[in-house]
């Protein structure tokens, strides 16, 4: 029971928690108190104090800008302007804080408002989907096209574009470099003729790859009504990230290990049953390596892609709450922070599980 | 007529360079069909070298190798081996990895077929019990012993074995060399265990090679083993021939090994150091 735990914790990459479980068995206590110590509490200790620095640092920034702006309004309206702001400051009223780094706790109140945002937002399209169910019928009925609705999307809606987006882009990006890094990895005179594409491309910036693709699916989407802001920020994430499975790839075939590649020889294995049975069985580490690389790297050019492309998404979210310039427009942003680190983190977890799944080399990082 | 034969072996690995680094020069051997010969040789003088040029893996820089009257372009289901390092593939079971070299040996074979040859060689080896095992979940013993039957499965002419027990300890080491000679004597394929273990050598082979230590590595005076089959390790302790003729392997590689040892001290040029004294009361 408790080893069938164990190994099911250590599957789904929380293999933190053995000692814990160890503990609650009462199996080797002292050596685990101190495991439970070096693996779950101090981790938890690091975050309370990253928690607490976070509040030292925005109270003295508060503290700092409340002071430029009482100055401000002593210079420029008078001693009474003054003694008004610093009253309604403190009363706590959203209209005259000083705008700089939010708080923990306006942080996790900015969360709540969007959660609550997304309740109101998901009722009301629960509704007006009941509301314009029938008629949709008889518009379908009468070949027109069904009412849909087009009201602002919430945070939760904002998180699952983004993650259509690097999904699409990162099958993209598999289905490119994988099989392209197969080829390179097995024909030297490829490697040597394209090794310059690979070295000049690879270090383009993001917002580079953005244009370029701006440039090629505006001219071929010109007569179609397709999302051509999705096509084009899922085409950039992929082009994007996908260098590191392609450089990952083909070095884990050209880097198989030589007692294997004798064995086929010996036994005289035909092309394919090589490459299928020992290359790529061979090198799926540093292909999934390469793998979870692209991943985080599609995960982290998607904000800046979705920013500039005008796509709905995480990044566009950013970037509006940061024109928008309202009360809590700062907070969101660092909700909006913390919840594309934790989908990066989640994102790189699953890749890891997928890779112990099929993979004949077992990690743990 | 001789199954294998090697004429005036030459190999190098850089040719063109004026330091060639010959690793073996000169090398003649024949060996007769069904007849069990053994390459004896220190580490480092070529053996690795010399079967990967007589399975096919290598090419002679000059010279030829001939197998049955043509010379070896490639490799070939006709000569089945048994590498060092047991070369099993990882992601395979035992089943998977001798299912592999059956699928390309008897591709014309049914389904049927192949699951029992697979199976018949599994068991030749003892191996039943695991057959659904990884490779890391056996010990080296087992491991050599798929290799073993991975090797015969493709109903190899020839089997040719590159120090097989090489990372074995002694236990293991003496059972698989009698499940060796029991499944050898089975059908008696013609077989070339190279190895550095003259016991061993003694133990398995009709006929027995030195290799000299390269550089230029070439073969030795040959030495006949006429004793009786099947050997009994414990007996043979007591036989004068065997004793004679182990004695007269060991003396000859041992000379050879002061040969090596006495060419390769004198190059060497010894630093000026002078011992210093660095206790406390020194100063």
């Amino acid at each position: 029971m408790k080893d069938s735990i164990i190994r099911g914790i250590k599957f789904i990459g929380l293999g933190f928690l053995e000692p814990l479980i160890r503990l609650i068995n009462k199996e080797e206590p002292k050596k685990n108190t101190k495991e439970v110590m070096r693996k779950i509490v101090a981790p938890i200790a690091s975050v309370f104090i990253f928690i607490g620095l976070w509040q030292l640092g925005s109270s003295s920034l508060y503290n700092k800008e409340a002071a430029y702006k009482i100055e401000a309004a002593t210079r420029n309206q008078g001693e009474e302007a003054a003694a008004k702001l610093k009253a309604c400051m403190e009363s706590g009223d959203s209209n005259c804080q000083p705008n700089t780094l939010p708080s923990p706790a306006q942080v996790y109140a900015a969360y709540q408002v969007l959660l609550e945002d997304h309740k109101q937002i998901s009722a009301d399209k629960k509704a007006f989907a009941e509301k314009t169910f029938e008629m949709n019928k008889k518009r379908v009925a009468q070949g027109k096209r069904a009412i849909t609705y087009t009201g602002r999307p919430s945070f939760v809606d904002q998180i699952k574009t983004s993650l259509k987006t690097v999904f699409a882009g990162f099958l993209l990006a598999l289905f490119i470099a994988v099989p392209i890094g197969i080829v390179l990895g097995l024909s030297k005179t490829l490697r040597g003729s394209i090794n310059w594409i690979i070295q000049i491309f690879k270090p383009v910036s993001p917002v580079v790859w953005l244009l370029l693709v701006f440039m090629i699916v505006k001219t071929l989407t010109k007569n179609s009504d397709s999302d051509s802001s999705f096509i084009i920020s899922f085409i950039s994430v992929g082009l994007c990230s996908m260098w590191a499975t392609l450089v990952n790839t083909a070095m884990g075939v050209s880097s198989v290990n030589t007692d294997y590649i004798n064995v086929a020889k010996v036994l005289r294995l035909r092309p394919l049953q090589k490459i299928f049975k020992v290359i790529l069985p061979a090198s799926l580490p540093l292909i999934f390596t390469g793998l979870r690389i692209t991943l985080s790297v599609a995960w982290m050019v998607l904000i800046a892609i979705e920013l500039l492309a005008q796509s709905p998404g995480l990044g566009s979210f950013v970037w509006e709450e940061f024109q928008n310039g309202a009360m809590d427009s700062n907070s969101k942003i660092i909700v909006a922070m913390f919840v594309i680190g934790f989908i990066g983190f989640a994102l790189d977890r699953i890749m890891l599980f997928i890779q112990n799944l099929v993979s004949f080399e077992k990690e743990t990082i | 007529m001789a199954i294998l034969e090697l004429r005036n072996i030459y190999k190098t690995y850089n040719p063109t360079k004026e330091d060639k680094g010959e690793i073996l020069d000169n090398i003649n051997l024949s060996i007769e069909e069904g007849e069990f010969v053994a390459i004896v040789g220190f580490s480092g003088s070529g053996k690795t070298t010399l079967v990967n040029l007589i399975n096919g893996l290598l090419k002679p820089t000059e010279g030829e190798v001939i197998f049955k009257g043509k010379p070896v372009e490639d490799t070939s289901h006709e000569r089945g081996v048994i590498f060092q390092n047991y070369s099993l593939l990882p992601w395979l079971t035992v089943y998977q990895n001798i299912d592999m070299a059956i699928q390309e040996a008897f591709p014309k074979a049914s389904k049927q077929e192949k699951d029992v040859r697979v199976k018949e060689h599994v068991e030749m080896v003892g191996l039943t019990h695991a057959l659904n095992k990884y490779p890391k979940e056996l010990s080296g013993g087992m491991r050599q012993r798929v290799s073993v039957a991975r090797a015969l499965s493709m109903n190899p002419e020839m089997i040719i074995m590159d120090e097989p027990l090489g990372a074995l300890d002694a236990l293991t080491r003496g059972n698989l060399q009698d499940e060796i000679l029991k499944i050898w004597e089975v059908n008696k394929r013609t077989a070339l265990l190279i190895t550095n273990d003259v016991d061993e050598a003694m133990y398995m082979a009709d006929r027995i090679i030195p290799l000299k230590p390269g550089p230029n590595a070439t073969l030795g005076p040959e030495f006949k083993i006429n004793i009786e089959r099947p050997r009994n390790k414990t007996a043979l302790n007591d036989n004068e021939e065997y004793k004679k003729t182990r004695l007269e392997i060991i003396e000859y590689l041992m000379d050879l090994g002061e040969q090596q040892a006495a060419k390769s001290t004198s190059s060497y040029e010894l630093p000026d150091l002078q011992p210093k004294d660095f206790r406390w009361d020194a100063n």
